[in-house]
């Protein structure tokens, strides 16, 4: 085939948007693009995917209504070895993240996961990926293999647009799953909303790792009350339990989108961008004027944040 | 249980502004910590063998100077340690780690194995679960809660938007945990003088029985790599001046585009 092979990723019923991504990743990558999607009832979910892929193979069975490893594995390799993809292709999500490196190690193949840009060099898979936290850029270009594993940054590239490809849709029953190992999902569980939905305030104070500790929060809480604001909180301060997980915004965490976003002490993992990128207006305030939160943000400042907060809350009363 | 955890010493990059010399990280002025990932599944096994009985084994990949993250990990109540050290092993990938660690661990009649769901400083999220798959185990990756009970642990795994979900695995499993499953305790220098004397175990390629040319850069599926920062891009409007100034400007964007008095 030479082409890339992509496994899409749906959840509760609804396709997820990574799945797309990828099928923009995989089109302008060039070559034709099969997906696989697996699903107690992939009908309902095929629409979405018609007009992204050329090949469609819809695979049914009552056990595929959620994602396990163990159920999907023995089927993509099936495929990967009736295709001979060049690349098979992922989101780097909780799925992708146990189901890449798995195939990956099942079937020998290189891997490489989540990638910010990919293309062909001769042959061979080259790739961009960020590393130390968002800090650095890694560029990567593998030796030639018949078939690589890839999984890809979510927002990294723009889902594919309808019509981009003429899909041919192919419907298989399976009749049995074979699973290596015993692995049962049992329930879903929804996020505890606690207090206040972040994602509902005009204007977010945000804290991260700079905050420094729990005894330092009562003084962001006071400029975010001057504001008329809600306190919100990167990964590591939710972590570190300085703030609940309510608070915490991000990929795991909420997408916000706020009128202004006040970024305190946060440097700006991809993690936290992909939660916050698309608010009105975003001020950042660190002391690494190298910190990725810059990247994002419309309005940057490079300061102590324990200098700025006192002199800011001063200027709303506070 | 016996359970074994894998941990690495990482730069720490957080509050450090980095320096790329000729594509490779220059670390020399950054310090060595446990990584982030690591020390969460630490402290998740110290605390299963401390409600349930049983021990807790670690096992790093390192230069002579990661001794450290062994150290620390048996300050936190860790039983024994084993080092993977060797000039061999340098430059290997995911898939190659997998397999050395495989090789060290088979045989070793572990329970459970946890490792961090990635590393902080390429955070490529492959080295645990090529590792099961080397080792015949199931798997489950992100978790941010364990309850082992008999012959099986139930995992909690952290999906996107706020949402997770409950898996089963048949035990002997690998998991990757996820930050946040709990809050480390604290390592005092006193804690880790105090196991300065326990012995840790040095292993080298010989001892595995694996090949010089599956090791190492040699064995990598990766042809070449290099670092680069990120590009600055259109990125923020700096704002200049002194504290006062930069309030003062920060407070009008705030006015202007909050709507706020």
């Amino acid at each position: 085939m030479s082409g890339v092979l992509v496994i899409a990723e749906h959840r509760q019923g609804a396709l997820r948007e990574a799945t797309l991504e990828c099928l923009g990743a995989a089109l302008a990558l060039g070559g034709e693009v099969t997906t696989l999607l697996l699903a107690d009832a992939p009908d309902s979910l095929a629409g979405e995917l018609t007009g992204r892929t050329h090949g469609l193979k819809l695979y049914a069975h009552p056990d595929l209504a959620a994602f396990n490893p163990e159920l999907y594995l023995p089927v993509v390799i099936d495929a990967v070895q009736a295709l001979q993809p060049s690349l098979v292709l992922m989101p780097h999500s909780s799925q992708g993240m146990d189901l890449a490196p798995a195939l990956a190690g099942r079937m020998g193949l290189p891997l490489v996961t989540d990638c910010t840009g990919m293309s062909w060099n001769d042959g061979a898979l080259a790739v961009q990926r960020a590393v130390y936290g968002g800090k650095a850029m890694q560029e990567l270009t593998l030796k030639p293999a018949a078939t690589v594993v890839a999984t890809l940054q979510a927002g990294a590239y723009q889902a594919a647009p309808a019509g981009a490809a003429e899909t041919a849709a192919e419907s298989i029953t399976l009749t049995e799953l074979a699973p290596r190992h015993a692995r049962r999902f049992l329930e879903y569980l929804a996020g505890v909303v606690e207090d206040v939905d972040i994602a509902e305030a005009d204007i977010l104070v945000s804290v991260g790792r700079g905050i420094g500790g729990p005894d330092n929060i009562p003084q962001a809480q006071a400029l975010a009350d001057a504001l008329g604001a809600t306190l919100s909180c990167s990964r590591p301060v939710a972590d570190a339990g300085w703030l609940p997980k309510s608070r915490q915004v991000g990929t795991s965490g909420k997408t916000v989108r706020p009128k202004i976003y006040l970024a305190l002490g946060i440097s700006g993992a991809f993690q936290h961008q992909a939660g916050m990128k698309n608010s009105g207006t975003i001020i950042a305030v660190n002391s690494d004027s190298r910190a990725p939160i810059f990247q994002v943000a419309h309005y940057g400042i490079v300061a102590d944040l324990f200098e700025v907060l006192p002199k800011l809350a001063e200027r709303f009363g506070g | 249980m016996k359970i074994l955890v894998l941990v690495k010493n990482v730069p720490e990059v957080a509050e450090a502004e980095l320096e790329i010399d000729q594509g490779a990280l220059d670390l020399e002025d950054l310090e060595m910590v446990v990584n982030e990932w690591d020390n969460y599944a630490v402290e998740e096994a110290v605390r299963i063998t401390e409600a349930s009985g049983g021990e807790v084994h670690l096992l790093t990949l390192g230069n002579e100077d990661d001794e450290d993250v062994l150290r620390r990990g048996l300050a936190m109540g860790a039983h024994a340690a084993s080092h993977l050290c060797d000039e061999a092993f340098e430059g290997s990938d995911p898939a190659t780690l997998a397999r050395i660690f495989a090789t060290a661990v088979k045989g070793g009649g572990y329970d459970l194995i946890l490792t961090g769901v990635q590393s902080s400083d390429l955070g490529q999220a492959s080295t645990g679960v090529l590792l099961a798959q080397e080792l015949g185990l199931p798997h489950a990756t992100m978790a941010i809660a364990l309850e082992p009970g008999a012959g099986e642990v139930v995992v909690t795994r952290e999906l996107e938007n706020n949402t997770s979900e409950k898996v089963a695995l048949p035990l002997p499993a690998l998991v990757t945990v996820q930050s946040g499953i709990n809050q480390p305790r604290y390592v005092s220098i006193m804690g880790i003088r105090k196991v300065r004397k326990m012995t840790i175990e040095q292993i080298q390629a010989d001892d595995l029985g694996l090949a010089e040319e599956a090791l190492g850069a040699a064995a990598s599926m990766v042809d070449s790599q290099s670092l680069a920062l990120p590009p600055m891009g259109e990125g923020a409007q700096m704002l200049e001046g002194g504290l006062d100034s930069l309030c003062d400007q920060a407070a009008a964007i705030l006015r202007e585009k909050g709507g706020l008095a």
